[in-house]
């Protein structure tokens, strides 16, 4: 379970977290929406441990993140992965390199048992046919792809997706969408998304939060956020122009 | 308080939050580079990406290192050998040339060549992967970015920048003797005889540890700046900058220990 208590943080005196309080459970698909610049991507990272809150506590399965020491912070991190929205792919390794370098360097695993899994999981995502390929000769939506193979190779028992669909064709879209789920349903992987894309967050969620100028504004499953009476929830959701978010 | 007051108040509290700032930053490049000392027990097995490292400040800078010490080498030359000849001392421009470039234009020129070359690309090419993501994610994967990417510069900038010095100062002595041979009239053999008096043991070795150092501190200060850019493009760019710059001035201030322990009055 992933908890989050009273969590604040501010970048330079801007507050951008504003005392955040959630329970993410173990197994669930838990989805965070909100405009952009509301603090969700500041969110994942504090789960992630990349960045500390100003005050506040993380717990991963009852452990501390924040404050915690290098080897505390590696040892839960071991159990998680984050797919980025830029794919974070080195650009002097292959497409296949990449996805199996946290096996080599962590020296899990023989060569040829890391060759069979990194081609599993390139297949899995359809890109068995670029794992020869830099970076910089794939499509963005195929960086993405290639980051959660990178992510997946290691079996993380969560999972954090900044913005998993986005730049993606309808298509590949839904594909990982059902892959996501997949993580779900077979391996019984907690997954905390964050998104802009509605489809996504109804199919996927199991629960959505919904963040606004940096506090949790509701919380529910997809069903209570679709009917949501809050205006601005409801002007959110259904991407309304008229209501109390101002577009500037 | 008045308006002066609140100036002199204001300029107080920037000047002690940049000190406080460039103090910071040079305890996390002590650390950083400390730490990278600490990950050479994986030489071994990082060693191709030490090699590809060592090829980018050996082999890629080749050219401009050529044609720098050469063009140096024929300067010196030109310029001590007309003094020279006045004293008809021009015979022992080899002895002179040889002095001055084994004791300090070769490591000074390879860290000021390494500089350009290679600290501004260890600081770019690692602040572009911290603004994109990357080292985070070399982090979450529990991958150390000081034991994947700052261990195997340092390293290969600690073995490459001897040899560039040396090789700075063969080519050096190359330019010099083609202008003591043209334009001065000494002969080869005389000019070769004179430049191996010129060659102390001590100039060497003290040679050999002040490029080591400079190449310690070009990569370590580097690969700092790199870490700690923000801010996209410009953060990228700005950094390349003052890694330039505080690089620079580390290799003269330490280039000035070194050669005081060494050759200072006692």
């Amino acid at each position: 379970m992933i908890e989050l208590i009273d969590i604040c943080k501010s970048f330079n005196g801007v507050p951008v977290l504003k005392n955040i309080s959630l329970k993410i459970r173990t197994g669930e698909i838990f989805v965070i929406i909100g405009m952009s610049g509301t603090g969700k991507t500041v969110t994942l990272r504090n789960i992630s441990g990349l960045e500390d809150p100003d005050s506040g506590e993380i717990l991963v399965n009852g452990t501390r993140m924040n404050g915690a020491s290098q080897s505390v912070k590696k040892k839960l991190r071991s159990m998680m992965g984050m797919v980025f929205q830029s794919g974070a792919l080195l650009n002097w390794l292959t497409v296949g390199q990449n996805v199996a370098l946290p096996l080599v360097e962590n020296k899990k695993l023989p060569q040829d048992k890391i060759d069979e899994t990194v081609m599993e999981k390139l297949k899995l995502l359809g890109l068995n046919q670029a794992s020869g390929k830099m970076p910089s000769e794939i499509s963005g939506g195929m960086k993405k792809r290639a980051c959660l193979a990178r992510v997946l190779v290691r079996n993380p028992d969560i999972i954090l997706y900044d913005e998993p669909t986005s730049g993606l064709d309808p298509v590949m879209s839904s594909h990982i969408n059902v892959l996501i789920k997949k993580m779900q349903t077979d391996f019984g992987v907690t997954s905390v998304v964050v998104t802009h894309d509605m489809e996504s967050a109804y199919f996927l969620a199991d629960r959505i939060a919904v963040l606004y100028k940096g506090e949790i504004l509701q919380c529910g499953t997809p069903a209570e956020i679709k009917e949501s009476s809050n205006p601005v929830v409801a002007q959110f959701v259904n991407g309304r122009i008229d209501g109390p978010i101002a577009v500037n | 308080m008045s308006k002066f007051l609140r100036y002199i108040n204001n300029l107080l509290a920037g000047t002690g939050a940049g000190l406080i700032a460039k103090i910071r930053f040079t305890g996390f490049t002590m650390l950083l580079l400390l730490s990278a000392i600490g990950y050479m027990k994986n030489f071994w097995g990082k060693r191709h990406d030490i090699i590809l490292q060592m090829y980018n400040a050996g082999v890629k800078t080749f050219p401009v290192v050529s044609v720098v010490a050469l063009f140096t080498g024929m300067i010196l030359s030109l310029q001590f050998g007309v003094e020279m000849r006045v004293f008809q001392q021009q015979n022992l421009i080899g002895h002179a040339i040889m002095v001055i470039l084994t004791r300090e234009m070769g490591p000074f020129m390879s860290g000021i060549i390494l500089i350009a070359s290679m600290g501004a690309a260890i600081a770019a090419e690692i602040g572009t992967m911290k603004v994109s993501e990357e080292i985070d994610a070399l982090e979450l994967m529990s991958i150390s970015p000081v034991k994947f990417l700052v261990m195997p510069r340092v390293a290969a900038m600690m073995i490459m920048t001897p040899i560039v010095s040396v090789y700075i100062i063969f080519m050096g002595s190359l330019g010099a003797a083609l202008i003591a041979n043209t334009q001065l009239g000494v002969p080869y053999n005389i000019y070769y005889f004179n430049a191996m008096k010129g060659l102390h043991m001590k100039a060497i070795y003290v040679g050999v540890i002040k490029s080591c150092i400079f190449g310690l501190l070009i990569s370590a200060v580097s690969c700092a700046y790199g870490l700690k850019a923000g801010n996209g493009a410009l953060g990228v760019g700005k950094g390349t900058r003052n890694s330039v710059v505080a690089s620079f001035i580390l290799v003269l201030i330490s280039g000035y220990i070194i050669t005081s322990i060494f050759y200072g009055q006692k």
